[in-house]
């Protein structure tokens, strides 16, 4: 798994449940003492290791500690250069939405060996939407849920999101855009550094 | 009149009206057949300023490359050619564009965008992505210099921190455990440094007396701990510039850097000795040990190689050794200078 993923674990652990907690994992998923590098590639076993024990630690479902990983990620200042990205991709949060598909292209882009399941967007009913996710790695959906939360909440807008299916070979993750303007939301500048 | 000449523009020329023309080129200049402004785009406007239109269209760009132009004629002779050229308003940012000529009225629309300088009009001139066309590649040339350079962020601490591993990992690997000097491996490193730089040093070897003894009736603990301290001492005495070494068990080695001169380094070889000479406190134990010294000399001339300054240490060791312990000996070509008188 890329380490960004691993870091971003890393870090979602020692920000949110402190560094105790981290050094406990990364003992017990034998983790190297100086932790993940952003920018090295480790064996897919050592991030299902870190997960398996973060989950017996903080004693949250796996699914409900990614989620908050992917909402975590968006929304912590650490990570402003995440959801910087994420805002290139429309003006409101329905453009996001339409961005979507052209996600794992653009995270290429930047990081080309950064595994991402391929996103395909369905229009259901009014003011819903279906998101296929396929490939990428086990639970991927729900770190894509907490982020698309916490974007719908920096856009401002109201939004549902549930992971309805799962099946071997991915998920279906469903929005239902109840008001696209519900708030003001954060503040975007297309440079860097500005308010 | 200006409407007049939008009208016209719309019925004859292009079919668009301004607004959509705007929305589908947002940086574009509408010029009549007298070289006046009639309509710009929305972002265009924005970067250059103010009542634009019936303007002179010369007043308002500049045209840079291939040549510049300020009437209709220069203008439209350009027509399909890739065009470098400013705003008045901005005349540092540099733009790119093409212009066309209108067919019926004759005037010309010209499309201006931003090229590498968007990243700086962005950030000037507070625009955002209702700014850009959607056809545009604005947003994902934004979004590539932010990722990139979040990445080369990544990549440059990752490479700060693998270059401090790098660098402890050598000096350990240079290191002698127990004494903290320089070990073998970096004494012959720095040996051929100095050959290489053709500096002039020379090359003390120091061998413990009475060290086995120490060992023998206090044990291996102590007989350490004299060896740490020793090391201390070699390190106290000796200048930035030099290179104090452990050459295993009870021998050192100290490189002085530009000392050749025999009267100066039995100076420093006597006091040396009487340093090791004081009684050591190991472990609770008083100790005493000494030191034989042989030196070898290597100068600018003289074509050293480390197996040739090594055996003429050696040699002087031996012979300070043989000659009673507790003294300075040197390798000289023909003779070899004994123990000062008193030692």
């Amino acid at each position: 798994m890329h380490g960004l993923l691993n870091r971003a674990i890393q870090c979602f652990l020692v920000d949110t449940y402190g560094g105790k907690c981290w050094t406990h994992v990364a003992r017990v998923a034998g983790v190297e003492p100086g932790g993940f590098e952003a920018m090295l590639t480790y064996e897919d076993s050592l991030t299902d290791a870190v997960l398996h024990a973060a989950v017996a630690h903080v004693g949250l479902t796996r699914e409900m500690l990614l989620e908050d990983l992917g909402t975590y990620l968006v929304s912590h200042s650490d990570h402003e250069a995440l959801r910087r990205l994420l805002r290139f991709g429309g003006e409101t949060f329905l453009e996001f939405l339409f961005s979507l598909e052209d996600l794992p292209d653009r995270t290429r882009l930047a990081v080309p060996d950064l595994e991402m399941p391929e996103l395909e967007l369905a229009e259901d009913g009014e003011k819903g939407f279906l998101i296929q996710c396929r490939g990428g790695w086990p639970g991927a959906e729900f770190v894509l849920q907490g982020m698309l939360r916490a974007m719908a909440d920096d856009y401002g807008a109201l939004a549902l999101l549930d992971v309805t299916d799962r099946r071997r070979d991915g998920a279906t993750l469903t929005v239902s855009l109840l008001d696209a303007t519900f708030h003001s939301g954060r503040s975007f500048s297309l440079v860097a550094g500005c308010p | 009149m200006n409407m007049a000449r939008d009208t016209r523009l719309e019925d004859q020329a292009i079919g668009f009206d301004p607004l959509a023309l705007g929305q589908l080129m947002p940086m574009h200049l509408c010029i009549d057949a007298c070289g006046c402004i009639c309509s710009t785009g929305p972002t265009l406007a924005r970067l250059a300023g103010p009542d634009l239109i019936g303007r002179p269209f010369a007043d308002v760009v500049t045209l840079r490359r291939p040549r510049g132009a300020d009437d209709m004629a220069g203008l439209l002779a350009l027509a399909g050619v890739p065009l470098k050229l400013s705003l008045a308003a901005a005349p540092s940012l540099p733009l790119k564009g093409m212009v066309v000529g209108l067919s019926g009225a004759g005037g010309a629309l010209l499309n201006v965008s931003m090229g590498i300088s968007l990243i700086e009009a962005v950030g000037r001139f507070d625009l955002t992505l209702r700014d850009f066309a959607p056809t545009e590649l604005a947003a994902e040339l934004l979004y590539l210099t932010e990722a990139k350079s979040a990445v080369a962020g990544e990549l440059r601490r990752l490479a700060q921190r693998l270059n401090g591993a790098r660098v402890s990992a050598e000096t350990e690997a240079a290191t002698d455990t127990l004494t903290g000097l320089a070990n073998r491996r970096r004494l012959d490193a720095t040996l051929e440094q100095f050959l290489a730089q053709g500096r002039p040093f020379s090359l003390a070897h120091i061998d413990l007396d009475f060290f086995k003894q120490v060992n023998d009736t206090h044990g291996h603990v102590t007989g350490d701990a004299v060896l740490v301290e020793t090391a201390g001492i070699l390190r106290s005495q000796s200048r930035t510039q030099d290179l104090v070494a452990r050459f295993g068990g009870d021998e050192f080695v100290i490189l002085m850097a530009d000392i050749v001169d025999p009267a100066q380094l039995r100076r420093i070889g006597e006091r040396l000795i009487e340093w090791l000479e004081r009684p050591i406190l190991a472990h609770g134990t008083e100790c005493r040990i000494s030191a034989s010294i042989g030196v070898a000399i290597s100068t600018r001339n003289d074509r050293s190689d480390p197996v040739r300054l090594f055996h003429e240490a050696d040699v002087a060791l031996y012979d300070a050794k043989r000659r009673g312990r507790g003294c300075v000996s040197f390798f000289t070509d023909t003779t070899m200078s004994g123990c000062p008188p008193g030692r």
